[in-house]
């Protein structure tokens, strides 16, 4: 089943809101995904900062001293926040491929979840309410985020199996439904030397995607191109540093709700999801066409 | 006779269908107020007495499912399914539906005022639907019998191996499903869709004449060696 929810802030004034809106949103749609959740939230580093988001199973052990010997490996200011399994470290923009080749060689066990000048990711197995806490994702603001309530189908209840995947620098997806034709698809990415880390299908949607814009696709281009290449059930919810993008496949039977209001565009599989938002009384709400692409930016 | 209110916010929905399934038969407590709906699932599902619902806001899935005699307005705008398997009585739905409104509807009637999404009517078995608006694709697929009448467009696919539901588009079809075709508008027709135009409180909107019906080939309904390919 899945849930997904997504939050586009148009308003300035409800950008420190995002992370509360965004989480009571993920938390009314566990009952459609209590297995793992995942959120990823953009908001701008400082001047000429990007940030990297990493994961651990044994924090402790990968964090202690990450920041001191990542500084020494690139020889570049590193401040470094400790989140739970997660932590976000923020360094130079134009050092984040080689502070990502050097985290990867200093702690061989820690994954990266993002890399980017604006975006965070952080999941986690277990029901959102639990991930939402362990974060604090609720005291989070920044401009735009997108979430994802998982009810595994594809592949193992795993923190590397929840979404949202990194598709490239500030670009992330979340999926509801399933996709049939991953296995031939992993295989074919592979041999373009895009490579996967699981067995879950939405990762290789992911890939797909890294793969198009890699051959010179925008991100609408390659979204565009799912519905032609990638066979089974979908609603993609796609990040961007400025906004976000959506796509059903042609058959559609995975549910979608939008809202917009002056202040916001919201997305959620259900509208449940998106009861608690400020003025939703009076936004107008839709249901996104099947194969076609949406696009909100800033 | 009093008007009663149900807030389901505090009171729950277990607690909203249980009263409602109470009044099985005759009942003095003929119209409720439901307030804060906020998109449940279930909604005055499986009511059996002919009761006025009024639901304040917009609900989410299987809304009035299985409803025999009762009215349902929902003041909003409808999650998927609503309506689904309706027996008898009316479904009324001021804002758009999401998928599969009104699916193996068996009788009663579902008005939609807005746009219906895909699936709209599928495999519906006697049920009247009217929608305002469109409709998405895949609507009416393997629909048996009732009448779907939509006062705008409808989306691919309408009709897909369709049975002896009748079809009433006003506006464009994107395409026709397998077995679909554009039938003669003929007086019996007219006068049919007068009446469930006036019943689906659309007699205002639309007239009669500018529809066009559409309906079973029956080439599907028996196996056929030739059409071997089609399978």
């Amino acid at each position: 089943m899945c849930g997904i929810v997504g939050l586009f802030i148009k308003d300035p004034a409800l950008e420190p809101k995002l992370g509360e809106l965004l989480t009571d949103m993920l938390i009314t749609m566990t009952d459609r995904g209590p297995d793992s959740a995942g959120i990823a939230i953009y908001s701008r580093a400082g001047d000429g900062l990007g940030k990297i988001t990493v994961q651990s199973a044994n924090p402790k052990r990968d964090f202690a001293d990450l920041d001191k010997d990542l500084h020494n490996a690139i020889g570049q200011p590193v401040v470094m926040k400790i989140k739970s399994s997660h932590a976000v470290i923020e360094l130079p923009l134009d050092q984040l491929d080689a502070a990502r080749t050097a985290i990867c060689a200093l702690r061989p066990e820690v994954r990266v979840m993002s890399a980017g000048d604006s975006l965070e990711i952080y999941k986690e197995v277990g029901l959102p309410k639990e991930v939402a806490d362990r974060f604090d994702l609720s005291k989070m603001k920044g401009t735009h985020g997108i979430g994802h309530t998982r009810m595994a189908t594809e592949s193992a209840v795993t923190t590397l199996g929840a979404h949202p995947f990194s598709t490239g620098s500030d670009q992330c997806l979340v999926h509801n439904g399933s996709l049939s034709n991953h296995n031939s698809l992993r295989r074919k990415l592979a041999r373009e030397d895009i490579l996967t880390e699981t067995q879950n299908d939405t990762e290789v949607g992911a890939a797909y995607l890294t793969w198009k814009m890699r051959e010179g696709d925008t991100l609408g281009e390659a979204l565009e191109s799912t519905v032609d290449d990638i066979d089974g059930f979908f609603t993609f919810v796609v990040g961007t540093k400025d906004g976000f993008g959506v796509i059903r496949d042609p058959i559609a039977c995975k549910p979608a709700v939008m809202a917009e209001t002056d202040q916001y565009v919201a997305f959620g599989s259900e509208y449940r999801a998106l009861v608690n938002l400020p003025g939703i009384e009076t936004a107008r709400v839709w249901e996104p066409e099947p194969a076609t692409v949406y696009f909100w930016n800033h | 006779m009093s008007k009663q209110t149900f807030d389901l916010a505090a009171q729950g929905l277990r607690e909203l269908n249980s009263t409602l399934h109470a009044l099985n038969g005759q009942t003095n407590q003929t119209a409720w107020d439901i307030i804060n709906p906020k998109g449940s699932h279930a909604i005055a599902a499986g009511l059996d007495a002919p009761i006025d619902v009024t639901v304040h806001g917009s609900t989410g899935y299987y809304c009035a499912g299985m409803n025999k005699h009762a009215t349902v307005r929902i003041k909003g705008s409808a999650g998927p399914g609503v309506a689904q398997n309706i027996m008898s009585g009316a479904v009324i739905v001021d804002g758009d539906a999401s998928q599969y409104a009104g699916a193996t509807g068996r009788g009663g009637m579902l008005v939609i005022k807005g746009n219906a999404s895909s699936r709209c009517g599928i495999s519906m078995k006697g049920i009247n639907i009217i929608v305002h608006g469109n409709i998405g694709h895949m609507s009416a697929f393997m629909a048996q019998s009732g009448n779907l009448v939509v006062l705008g467009d409808a989306g691919d696919a309408l009709g897909d191996s369709l049975y002896e539901a009748r079809l009433f588009v006003r506006g464009s079809v994107k395409s026709l499903g397998a077995d679909c075709i554009e039938k003669e508008m003929r007086p019996e027709h007219l006068e049919l869709l007068a009446e469930l135009l006036r019943q689906g409180e659309a007699d205002g909107k639309a007239r009669p004449e500018e529809f066009k019906r559409y309906g079973s080939a029956r080439k599907l309904y028996n196996f056929n060696i030739d059409n071997a390919d089609a399978y």
